[in-house]
């Protein structure tokens, strides 16, 4: 009996696991299909039936130029430079401040970060949206630069955390040549944060990439579309034309499957790390 | 030429705490509580966000708010999205627990079941639109079982808000999957092993081992997955823009608030929002003092 139920259970385990990873597959499996399809074919032949010639990039073609994805992901990555590059100075100085000195407001500065990330952020949009406006960003990359632009406190927390780790006989003893505060820093502190950093420029680097909302509410301008917008804006005219929709998702996920099968631990740990605070 | 290293370390200090922590309290203070303010204020006018006039209405942006349809429909859909929640979160579970421990294949599987997670959430929108098309990859996986006659997953008011739970349990299940999977593999597993040798099977390790040990994140998901799902947006916005009875709150409050131009309204049920969020997370805190 007993040896019997061993190769059921083991049986029963895989064939989840393979229904398990066909529904995380197909969907994309049928967009990666069609996406090879002329209009034709795409009208003639079943969505799971892969395409006849499997380099015809023509739909590719199509989305690229007529979709002016170029521009998507130009756009995205200017937003995406600057914002991780601004992103990560101040969440390394903030924290630097937090970690290594004890001041009054210290304890207030944290309460304040911490609080502020229960605030469900769809919720403040309403009157962001009037305050982007007011300082002049609405319809330009500076709006979503800004927004990106603040820390919270999942980052300082990453930082602290790693921080606390670099012990401050490192400090003291730069302190002994002369070396300013900054310098500790600059020479000292950031470089050894390098993993810290790693991590979170994954996890921001990919909700950027990912995000909808700002990029939609604050840069309606054609012109400015990031890849999600530009990708978004596929739905209209092109609503029949399936093929070149479907390519055009194929190109965005490139990118997204490139930079996972070449980053795959880090990203495990950059979202483990920052969800569990 | 001024020089930091010239001051004492007492100045230094001073001087690199100020700057160093201006720029992101100052961003903090602009983005992160004064649109709070600014809500909390304009939820008790019907401004509308153009004009410099408006009136103080009390609480009827609120009463309106609970009474009429258009406005807490998106409510009701909320519990869909909860529903879907827990099927996310069992699935989750299961394949965590599968795969920590020795599996074939171990590290494909859980690249397949994470990766969705990483898409794009317009991608992750016109992929579902098109996995649900009629005719179109679910309709035809469902004729190889003979089911002929599928109904219309997007039009039908009756199924939409279940393939658009659908949708997003395929979306974010990679995300809990991977928080469970790293819980449970700090488990020691010495403990699996001492429990092998009383004669424990599978079931029992999960049941007295991993599900005590991973308690916590457990209901931490479950509690962040209610105040998740009052607030969906993206797959229903993306996908049908909240028609066909597919409204969530968010999607209310977004057209209320940019296509009607009531920013009184759209301020009121940010409020509404607001809180119930922050409810629930209070809820979530004294849940872990208490575990503590």
């Amino acid at each position: 009996m007993a040896n019997l139920k061993a190769p059921t259970a083991r049986t029963f385990k895989y064939l989840t696991l393979i229904i398990g990873a066909f529904c995380a597959l197909a969907p994309l499996v049928v967009v990666l299909f069609a996406s090879f399809k002329s209009s034709q074919e795409y009208m003639g032949t079943g969505p799971l039936t892969p395409p006849q010639d499997w380099f015809n990039f023509d739909n590719y073609r199509t989305a690229f130029v007529k979709g002016n994805m170029l521009t998507g992901f130009k756009n995205t990555a200017i937003i995406m430079a600057v914002s991780l590059i601004g992103n990560i100075l101040i969440g390394t100085m903030i924290a630097y401040v937090l970690q290594r000195f004890t001041f009054k407001a210290r304890g207030m500065i944290m309460v304040a970060f911490l609080f502020a990330a229960l605030i469900p952020s769809v919720t403040t949009q309403v009157i962001l949206f009037k305050i982007v406006h007011a300082l002049g960003l609405f319809n330009s990359m500076g709006s979503a630069i800004i927004l990106y632009l603040g820390t919270d406190i999942i980052g300082i927390y990453i930082f602290i955390q790693f921080m606390e780790n670099i012990s401050t006989q490192l400090d003291e003893s730069a302190m002994l040549d002369g070396a300013s505060y900054f310098t500790i820093f600059a020479k000292i502190i950031f470089p050894l944060l390098a993993p810290a950093i790693v991590t979170l420029l994954i996890i921001r680097g990919i909700g950027i990439y990912n995000d909808f909302y700002i990029p939609f509410l604050y840069m309606p301008d054609p012109d400015l579309r990031t890849i999600s917008t530009s990708l978004f804006a596929f739905k209209g005219p092109f609503g029949s034309h399936w093929e070149t929709i479907c390519a055009a998702v194929m190109l965005i996920i490139i990118p997204t499957v490139i930079a996972f099968l070449a980053l795959q631990k880090y990203i495990y740990n950059g979202f483990t790390q920052g969800a569990v605070k | 030429m001024f020089s930091l290293s010239n001051l004492s370390y007492k100045a230094q200090r001073i001087v690199i705490i100020v700057t160093f922590s201006f720029v992101p309290i100052l961003l903090l203070l602009t983005f992160g509580y004064l649109p709070v303010v600014g809500m909390f204020k304009y939820a008790f006018t019907d401004w509308n966000g153009i004009s410099p006039n408006y009136h103080w209405v009390g609480f009827d942006n609120f009463k309106r708010i609970f009474t009429e349809e258009k406005y807490y429909e998106g409510f009701l859909n909320s519990i869909y999205y909860f529903g879907g929640s827990f099927v996310q979160l069992a699935i989750a579970l299961y394949f965590a627990t599968i795969l920590s421990f020795a599996v074939k294949g171990k590290n494909f599987f859980k690249g397949v079941l994470f990766f969705p997670s990483m898409i794009n959430s317009v991608a992750v929108g016109l992929i579902f639109l098109f996995f649900f098309r009629p005719e179109g990859t679910l309709d035809t996986i469902l004729g190889f079982f003979g089911i002929t006659d599928p109904p219309k997953w997007l039009l039908n008011t009756k199924i939409i808000n279940i393939s658009l739970v659908g949708a997003s349990v395929w979306r974010y299940l990679g995300f809990t999957f991977i928080l469970l999977l790293g819980a449970i593999s700090s488990v020691p597993h010495d403990l699996y092993e001492a429990a092998e040798i009383d004669g424990a099977n599978r079931w029992h390790q999960f049941k007295y081992i991993i599900l005590p040990s991973i308690r916590r994140i457990v209901a931490i998901t479950l509690i962040l997955s209610i105040s998740g799902s009052v607030a969906p947006f993206e797959i229903p916005y993306i996908m049908t823009g909240g028609s066909n009875g597919s409204n969530t709150f968010v999607i209310q409050t977004v057209t209320t608030t940019f296509s009607y131009s009531k920013y009184g309204m759209g301020s009121a049920m940010a409020v509404v929002l607001f809180l119930i969020v922050i409810f629930v997370t209070l809820l979530q805190k004294s849940f872990i003092k208490e575990e503590k």
